[in-house]
């Protein structure tokens, strides 16, 4: 049984290692200083970077922080604070099946009705189709990390003449911080390797832009582009810039994992 | 602070029945009384906590001062700053600093300049006799203290607004005994100052800390009197069973 187990471990496991062992073999040769600093050459020429893309995708998810992070940490607190209110059962349930949703179709929305309506693509259709995708994770780990705050510490911060909203965010939201950070930094690493919503959206660029109004380059557009591309040349920039994906969301999640060790040890 | 036939509720279901008592200033009351009989929820309708339970509200006055705290001008929040509440589990704010969780009740209301907030803070920590022992480490975390020191600080954020009345419900309960002492020796200064009305399970400590005592059964008042009375000869039968120990 034990060997079983471990067997089902390694297996489970192993998907990432060899993702990870193929990126670096594929793509660690390619990584260089240009690859960070330098803009793409024309097709065919060794060299250049993907500096346009980095940008490109430091914008689009920034953006899409801006949106989703507020929209999803608040409605979090609210349904903590009113658990049996009719709207946050529902904002529960939409977070739930929008958390199911394919990102296709989230990208699909935000074309019909950002892309479609202005006539021309825009990353910041873009980071609105990522912020949807980022809501519903955001709005249900802020929701399950306030409420395992303890009462008494509520009841404290009452008993104290606090209103219940300065109970909520000086209080309670203060004490589970490390825990909304947490499960924000988890919905920033999972959206910042979405490729579909911004096949629609921001499209992709050959230059290096800041107009989120216009067409962007992203990573995860790099690697679509050039790994579907004839190039050798793409071939191996796509690996690179996979492999830079893949370290970006390493890095995040290890970030959010410290983040809750720091929350543990500070209680403990 | 007075009661007047005042019963409450959970719901449709009575918690507290008809229960009219009055607690002299610079006075300890002791309410005791088996588990569930009413007393901690009658303690939560005395600063209006209660009705902040689900389901929770009340019939009957609450007077302090002569004034029912149930009138439709009371500001419940404005209240609880003048009937502070400690807790049977400590309760320090974990992200807050030992000077901000004494601070914190004073930051709420009009603004104080920091040399007067630094002084309350301090003579908070004395009243609650846990100043020498943190007057060091104001800044470091609440959370490293122990668990008698919490419920000390504790004590300390809830007289520092000058509260008329402090209820405690059952403040000991998860305290060693070097630490459920120190709680018991603190009341005797405290009610110096505030009129004191302390929920306990542990009738010997009923006995040792209070000036009068009152007896819950079953969600109504049994017996209210001087405590020493109230042991040794009790009016009605149900206290004596009670305080012998042969229910509850």
């Amino acid at each position: 049984m034990v060997a079983l187990m471990g067997l089902a471990v390694v297996l489970a496991v192993l998907p990432l290692l060899l993702i990870l062992g193929t990126l670096i073999a594929k793509g660690a040769s390619s990584l260089n200083l240009a690859f960070f600093t330098k803009m793409p050459v024309p097709a065919g020429e060794t060299g250049g970077g993907v500096l346009h893309a980095i940008a490109g995708t430091l914008m689009i998810v920034g953006a899409a922080c801006l949106i989703g992070l507020p929209l999803g940490i608040g409605g979090g607190i609210y349904c903590a604070e009113y658990p049996g209110s009719k709207l946050s059962t529902l904002t529960r349930f939409v977070s739930d099946v929008l958390n199911g949703t394919p990102s296709i179709v989230v990208g699909v929305f935000a074309w019909t009705w950002i892309v479609a309506s202005q006539k021309h693509f825009s990353a910041l259709a873009g980071s609105v189709a990522l912020a949807m995708l980022m809501i519903p994770m955001v709005t249900r780990t802020t929701e399950e990390m306030i409420k395992l705050v303890p009462h008494s510490l509520r009841e404290a911060a009452l008993a104290l003449g606090y209103s219940r909203w300065r109970t909520s965010l000086a209080v309670v939201v203060r004490t589970t911080l490390p825990g909304i950070v947490t499960g924000s930094l988890l919905a920033v690493a999972r959206v910042a390797g979405e490729t579909a919503p911004l096949l629609f959206t921001a499209l992709g660029s050959q230059y290096l832009s800041f107009n989120l109004d216009q067409p962007m380059a992203a990573l995860p557009l790099v690697v679509f582009t050039y790994a579907t591309g004839p190039y050798e040349e793409w071939h191996q920039l796509a690996w690179a810039t996979a492999l830079v994906l893949i370290l970006v969301v390493l890095v995040l999640s290890i970030a959010a994992r410290l983040a809750t060790r720091r929350k543990f040890s500070q209680n403990g | 602070m007075a009661t007047e036939r005042l019963s409450a509720m959970y719901g449709k279901s009575t918690a507290v029945k008809d229960v009219t008592l009055s607690f002299t200033a610079n006075r300890v009351h002791a309410l005791i009384g088996p588990s569930g009989c009413g007393k901690s929820t009658f303690l939560r309708s005395l600063n209006r906590m209660h009705e902040l339970s689900p389901g929770g509200w009340i019939t009957g006055r609450v007077l302090l001062d002569g004034k029912d705290v149930y009138a439709g001008d009371v500001n419940p929040m404005q209240l609880r700053r003048r009937v502070g509440m400690v807790f049977q589990k400590p309760t320090p704010f974990p992200t807050m600093s030992i000077f901000d969780n004494v601070a914190a009740g004073l930051r709420v209301g009009q603004r104080r300049p920091k040399a007067e907030l630094a002084e309350t803070v301090e003579r908070a920590l004395q009243g609650a006799a846990l100043w020498e022992e943190v007057k060091d480490r104001l800044t470091t975390s609440a959370m490293a203290l122990s668990g008698g020191q919490q419920q000390r600080l504790c004590v300390a954020r809830t007289i520092a607004p000058q509260p008329e009345v402090i209820l405690l419900d059952e403040p000991t309960a998860s305290l060693d005994p070097q630490g459920t002492q120190r709680i018991e020796e603190l009341l005797f200064s405290l009610k110096k100052a505030f009129t004191i009305i302390i929920v306990t399970h542990n009738m010997q400590q009923a006995a040792r800390v209070s000036d009068t005592t009152t007896f819950f059964y079953l969600g109504g008042m049994v017996e209210t009197g001087v405590t020493k009375q109230l042991f040794t000869s009790p009016a009605r039968e149900e206290t004596e069973a009670y305080i012998t120990g042969r229910f509850g």
